[in-house]
This record gives structure tokens, C-alpha cells and sequence, in this order.
């Protein structure tokens, strides 16, 4: 092949309206997401300089991070949030935008419901005022989290400028071992790479152990791109991605379809193609991963021990010792939720894993599904009875405690195992302390009522 | 946006490695549906305690401390891409950061609303901080166009991308340069097969 190219320069190029002199480009954008908190700035700004909205029909709109996961049929009392949510719904019907609002039987985290209406799809650009966007990359896409000055420029004319971000490639080869997921993946690479090593780089994952995840694991790992500071994650679409896309209410039907199909085939990255950086790993080399610090970086695998470290700010803050284990560390919390993990498979392994057992007294669960169609699926499955059994609360869905904006917070000086995304001081809450892992780790957790390698545990 | 382009001042600093944007601002402050006000909330859960009463130790309770400069530790403004941590440093009164490494989002935040991010080397920044620990008052002198900075006789050289250099100085932001595209993204439109 004469000009072999990558995933990411195939999407990007074929996205390019121009250059721009100084080494940028406006970049086409294709979908654009939207939620309460990093909108309304946008819209003020349009509405000030008289602007309309350049393509309405790309916008998709929810409200997810403000929304009480309790009672969603009344209306929010803490008047802030309720201002943001009101905000959302007077800008979204005064310019005409789809919202997928609280009450609605499609709402939920906005880089849940985009995939599972089928709205993400390979060979797209896809905004959103929100870093984790990175998510909607699993299915072959150029995804990216932007700033509220850029949600509006999309607003007013679907497209940014931007410099070309570098390449990097993350192989991982082999295969998973029983008890380990997508989470610790990414964890495990997060752990080696820090929350900088991906900074200026759009990532493409590869390899047999990534090929072999499903597509919700695949979200769960691009979903995390930006915690060691890439733009975005990429993996280029296979027939797992298809057979997840076709059937979806937004997914291309009959010649569409076959078109789109034909189309998609031509993502992937050419043989000989090259990237600005590349790391192999093996997928035997992984263990269940868990964070003792604060940052999604400060990860080891579940047996290990809290590392030593130049500065003691994180462990203070921690409450944690160097050379520590995690295991058998009593914990209060455990958060099951947000978009990296509260899709139904992830509420289906935890399910499989807490059916007939009982969660240990110290500890109160908070399990929050992704959507209203994952909450829904899962009644629907029974999982529901399985949680209530368990002495887990099944709630209704949104970002919940993975960033303590509405009611769900983890108390100062406590410990929350979750399964979200950021173990940041006062990410869940004002000095709460999290310890981010897998489902199952979480879900292990929250029976035996401390940290348990979950290995030593199934069935 | 207000233009920048030469600027005089003492600085903050703040040695702190990974400052991510929920230390910036904490989600619980992101409610409000304008750009303004968030200043008094930058850095909210090191700068005040559980009881809103001013933590002494942190700098910027610290008097000896001021200036429209803040200096960071590497890697400042990980983490969300909450725009707000922008608002909360220009609503507080800075108009640039100097760190060893900034987050992308971070910086392109900045950049949108008239703060300039500059990078330094390590050893420039151990260097810096030297000096503002050595003398708080300190001199800052930034020159944009010129791409350089002064800071008790070390003249540094920044890299900034010439277009959004220019977005600075003139004080434009991307979206005049966008609308004025239409036409030109329109044709880009009509020959795009999307499913
Ligand atoms: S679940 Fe958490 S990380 Fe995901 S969009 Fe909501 S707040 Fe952000």
C-alpha cells in the first residue's frame, strides 16, 4: 500500500473543511451531545450575539449530572440544580432540540444513551461538552470531550478548529484471566502510562484481548482515555460493533445499512501505518486492578501494596500507609454506576455474582443504572429482586456519586469502592474517599464488607 | 474576550503536581447557568474548610502572595473538561498560568477566555518558584507577540500555536472565523455521505 494510514487519520481526514493558517484545521462534526451543566453558557452566548443553531438535527440533548437518582417523577428541590435542568428544557424548546430529560423513558448519562439508540456509529466525529465522550470512540469513532466556548461554536456552525492531536497505539495481546474486566485494563494501563502519558495523543486499542471484548467492555476502556490525558480512544469496528449497531432505533436500515456496512469495513488501520507512539501489553499480565490514590493513575493490581511515593499529599488524604495492602481494608461505600460502568452487562455480572448472598452490614450499595432502558432491562430481567435480596439499592438513573452533584455523596473521611471513572479529593463528595475497580471487585466488596481479590471468590 | 498581549505582575504559586479541574472548581460549584462568580469558588476545597472558614496555609489566603500569574505544578488542569475551571481563574483575576505541562482541554479552555498557558521546561519551573520563594514580589514580564517571559533575569522562550497567539492578542474568539465559513461548510456538507 502507498500511503498506509491509520484509524484515526482515515475519520479525521475524511472530516477536514479546511486548513487553517498556523497549523490548525476545522474539523466537521457529525454528532453533538449536550447536557445541563456545560450548555447553558452556550446558549447565552449564541442568544447574545443573535446566533441560530446551525444544524439543530445533530444536537442530542439529556439531563444527567444534576438529576436525583430518587423520585425522579418530582420535581427537583435543590433549586440550583433544578435552575440548570429547567435551563436545559427552556433553551431545548426554544431552539427546537431533542431532550431526552428527567421523566423521559430515554434518559440517562449522555455517553450511555447515545450508543444504545444507536446514534454513535462508526466513522463518525462526535462533541460533547463532557471529557468522557472519549466513550462513544468503542464503536470506530473520533470522539472527544470539548469546552463550553466550543460547545457553542458547534452550536453555530457544526464544526471546530483544532490542531491535529499525535497518534499512539495500545496493543493488548493474549488473553484476560477469569475475575479481570475492561476496568482493570484500562486501570492497568492508566497505571502505567500516569494521567499524563496520553496527553496531545488520540489512542487507537488493539490487539486480540481488546478484539475479544464486547461492546460495552470496549466503552468502558475508551470511556477512560481521558484519565491519562488523551484526547480520545479509538477501536476500529468489527462485527461485534455491527452486530451491536443494526436494529438500533437510529441505525441505518435496508440499502442504507448495506451502504453504511460497506463503508465501515475501510476503518481500520492499514498494515504498515504509523503511530507517534506505541505500547504492547499482555492481557496474562493483569490482575484486578484498584486505586489507592487520587488519581486514576495511582493503580495496582488488588493484591499489591500502596507503592512508596515522592509526596504524601494523596495518602494523607487517603487515610493510607505505603507498603499497605487494599485487601481486607474495611470500606463503607460501594458505588455502582456512571458511564463507564453501569451499562446492563456490568449490572448483569454484578447481579451473577451477588445472587443468593447478601451484602455484609457495614456497607451501604448504591447501584445506579446508565439509562432509563438499562434500568428498564434490568427489571425486566429480574435483576432488580436479585439487588433487593442482596441489600442493594437499585436506583434510578444518572452520574449520581461519581461526581456528588446532586443528593448521592460518600461522607467526609469514608471509603467508597466505585466503579466510576475519578478517584480526585472530593470527587464523590467533600473528602470522601475513593477507590475505583471493576464491577465484580465492587460487587465482592460490597458482600464480604472489605477489599477482596474477587479471584479467590468465584464460583 | 479582553485582549492580552504584554503584562507585568507577581505570582502565585502553587507546587502542586496533577491539579485536576475538580480541584479547580468542585462539581458541586458547576450549577450556575453564567460564566461569572466562580472565582470565589477557585480551589474551593484547599482554600476554605468544612465550616467556609479560610484554610491559613493555602496561598491564596496567604498575603504575601498576589499577582494576575499563577505558577503550577506539572500536569495542571487534568481531568474534566469543565470550562468553568477557565472562568474560575480569570473571574479570580489571573490572566496566565505557567506550568511544566498542561491537560489539553485545560488549555484550549484557557486559551477561549483570554488566559494564556505557558510552558516551561522543569528546571525553569523549579527555577521559577525558587525565585518567588526567594522574593514573592518577584517580576513577571510576558510578552505575547515576542513569545517570551521574564522572570528575574531567565528569559524564556514559549511555544504557542501562532493561530490561537492571535486569538489572544486581538481578543477574537474561534466562532467569528467559523460563522463566516458557512458557505464553505455547507459544500463540505453537500458532499458528505454520513449514515
Ligand atoms: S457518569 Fe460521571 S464521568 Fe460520566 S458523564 Fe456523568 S459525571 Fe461525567
Amino acid at each position: 500500500m502507498n500511503n498506509p494510514k491509520t484509524l484515526f487519520d482515515k475519520i479525521w481526514d475524511a472530516h477536514v473543511v479546511r486548513e487553517v493558517p498556523g497549523d490548525r484545521q476545522v474539523l466537521y462534526i457529525d454528532r453533538h451531545f449536550i447536557h445541563e451543566v456545560t450548555s447553558p453558557q452556550a446558549f447565552a452566548g449564541l442568544k447574545e450575539r443573535g446566533l441560530p443553531i446551525f444544524r439543530k438535527e445533530k444536537i442530542v440533548a439529556t439531563a444527567d449530572h444534576n438529576i436525583p437518582t430518587i423520585n425522579q417523577h418530582l420535581p427537583i428541590t435543590e433549586p440550583l440544580s433544578r435552575k440548570q435542568v429547567d435551563t436545559l428544557t427552556d433553551n431545548c424548546s426554544e431552539f427546537d432540540i431533542p431532550l431526552f430529560g428527567m421523566g423521559h423513558d430515554k434518559q440517562g448519562i449522555v455517553h450511555v444513551i447515545g450508543p444504545e439508540q444507536g446514534i454513535t456509529k462508526p466513522g463518525m466525529t462526535i462533541v460533547c461538552g463532557d471529557s468522557h465522550t472519549s466513550t462513544h470512540g468503542a464503536f470506530g469513532s473520533i470522539a472527544f470531550g470539548i469546552g463550553t466556548s466550543q460547545v457553542e461554536q458547534v452550536m453555530a456552525s457544526q464544526s471546530l478548529i483544532l490542531d491535529r492531536p499525535k497518534t499512539m497505539r495500545i496493543t493488548i495481546d493474549g488473553n484476560l484471566s477469569a475475575g479481570v474486566s475492561a476496568k482493570d485494563i484500562i486501570l492497568y494501563i492508566i497505571s502505567k502510562l500516569t494521567t499524563s502519558g496520553g496527553t496531545g495523543y488520540f489512542v487507537e486499542y488493539a490487539g486480540e484481548a481488546i478484539r475479544a471484548l464486547s461492546m460495552e467492555a470496549r466503552m468502558t476502556i475508551c470511556n477512560m482515555s481521558i484519565e491519562m490525558g488523551a484526547r480520545g480512544g479509538m477501536i476500529a469496528p468489527d462485527d461485534t460493533t455491527y452486530t451491536y449497531v443494526n436494529g438500533r432505533e437510529h441505525a441505518p436500515k435496508g440499502d442504507q445499512w448495506d451502504a453504511a456496512l460497506a463503508y465501515w469495513k475501510t476503518l481500520y488501520t492499514d498494515d504498515g501505518a504509523k503511530f507517534d507512539a506505541e505500547y504492547n501489553y499482555d492481557a496474562a499480565d493483569i490482575s484486578p486492578m484498584i486505586t489507592y490514590g487520587t488519581n486514576p493513575g495511582m493503580g495496582i493490581a488488588i493484591n499489591g501494596v500502596v507503592p512508596q511515593l515522592k509526596d504524601h499529599k494523596a495518602l494523607d488524604y487517603m487515610g493510607l500507609n505505603e507498603g499497605e495492602y487494599l485487601v481486607g481494608k474495611e470500606v463503607q461505600h460501594v458505588f455502582i454506576g456512571s458511564c463507564t460502568n453501569a451499562r446492563i452487562e456490568d449490572l448483569r455480572q454484578v447481579a451473577d455474582f451477588v445472587k443468593g448472598k447478601h451484602r455484609a452490614a457495614n456497607i451501604k450499595v448504591m447501584v445506579v443504572p446508565g439509562s432509563k432502558a438499562v434500568e428498564a432491562q434490568a427489571k425486566e430481567e429480574g435483576l432488580d429482586q436479585v439487588f433487593l435480596s442482596a441489600g442493594f439499592e437499585l436506583r434510578s438513573p444518572g452520574c449520581s456519586a461519581c461526581l456528588g452533584m446532586n443528593a448521592d455523596k460518600i461522607p467526609a473521611g469514608e471509603y467508597c469502592v466505585s466503579t466510576s471513572n475519578r478517584n480526585f479529593e472530593g470527587r464523590q463528595g467533600p473528602g470522601a474517599r475513593t477507590l475505583l475497580a471493576s464491577p465484580l471487585t465492587a460487587a465482592a466488596t460490597a458482600i464480604y464488607g472489605k477489599i477482596v481479590d474477587v479471584r479467590h471468590y468465584l464460583s | 474576550m479582553e485582549p492580552i498581549n504584554q503584562l507585568t505582575s507577581t505570582a502565585v504559586p502553587l507546587p502542586i503536581e496533577d491539579v485536576d479541574t475538580d480541584q479547580i472548581i468542585p462539581a458541586r460549584f458547576l450549577k450556575a447557568v453564567t460564566k461569572h462568580g466562580f472565582g470565589d469558588n477557585l480551589f474551593r476545597d484547599w482554600r476554605y474548610d468544612n465550616t467556609d472558614q479560610p484554610i491559613p496555609d493555602f496561598v491564596l489566603n496567604n498575603d504575601t502572595y498576589h499577582g494576575s500569574v499563577l505558577v503550577a505544578g506539572k500536569n495542571f488542569g487534568c481531568g474534566s473538561s469543565r470550562e468553568h475551571a477557565a472562568w474560575a481563574l480569570a473571574d479570580y483575576g489571573f490572566k496566565v498560568v505557567i506550568s511544566s505541562f498542561f491537560a489539553d482541554i485545560f488549555k484550549g479552555n484557557a486559551m477561549n477566555n483570554g488566559i494564556v498557558p505557558i510552558t516551561v521546561s522543569d528546571a525553569q519551573l523549579d527555577e521559577i518558584f525558587k525565585s518567588i520563594e526567594a522574593d514573592p514580589e518577584t517580576q513577571f514580564d510576558l510578552d505575547l507577540n515576542q513569545q517570551t517571559l521574564k522572570v528575574n533575569g531567565l528569559v524564556i522562550n514559549f511555544d504557542i500555536d501562532a493561530y490561537k497567539k492571535d486569538c489572544l492578542i486581538k481578543g477574537h474568539d474561534d466562532i467569528d472565523y467559523l460563522i463566516s465559513l458557512k458557505s464553505e461548510i455547507e459544500s463540505f456538507e453537500a458532499n458528505q455521505v454520513i449514515y
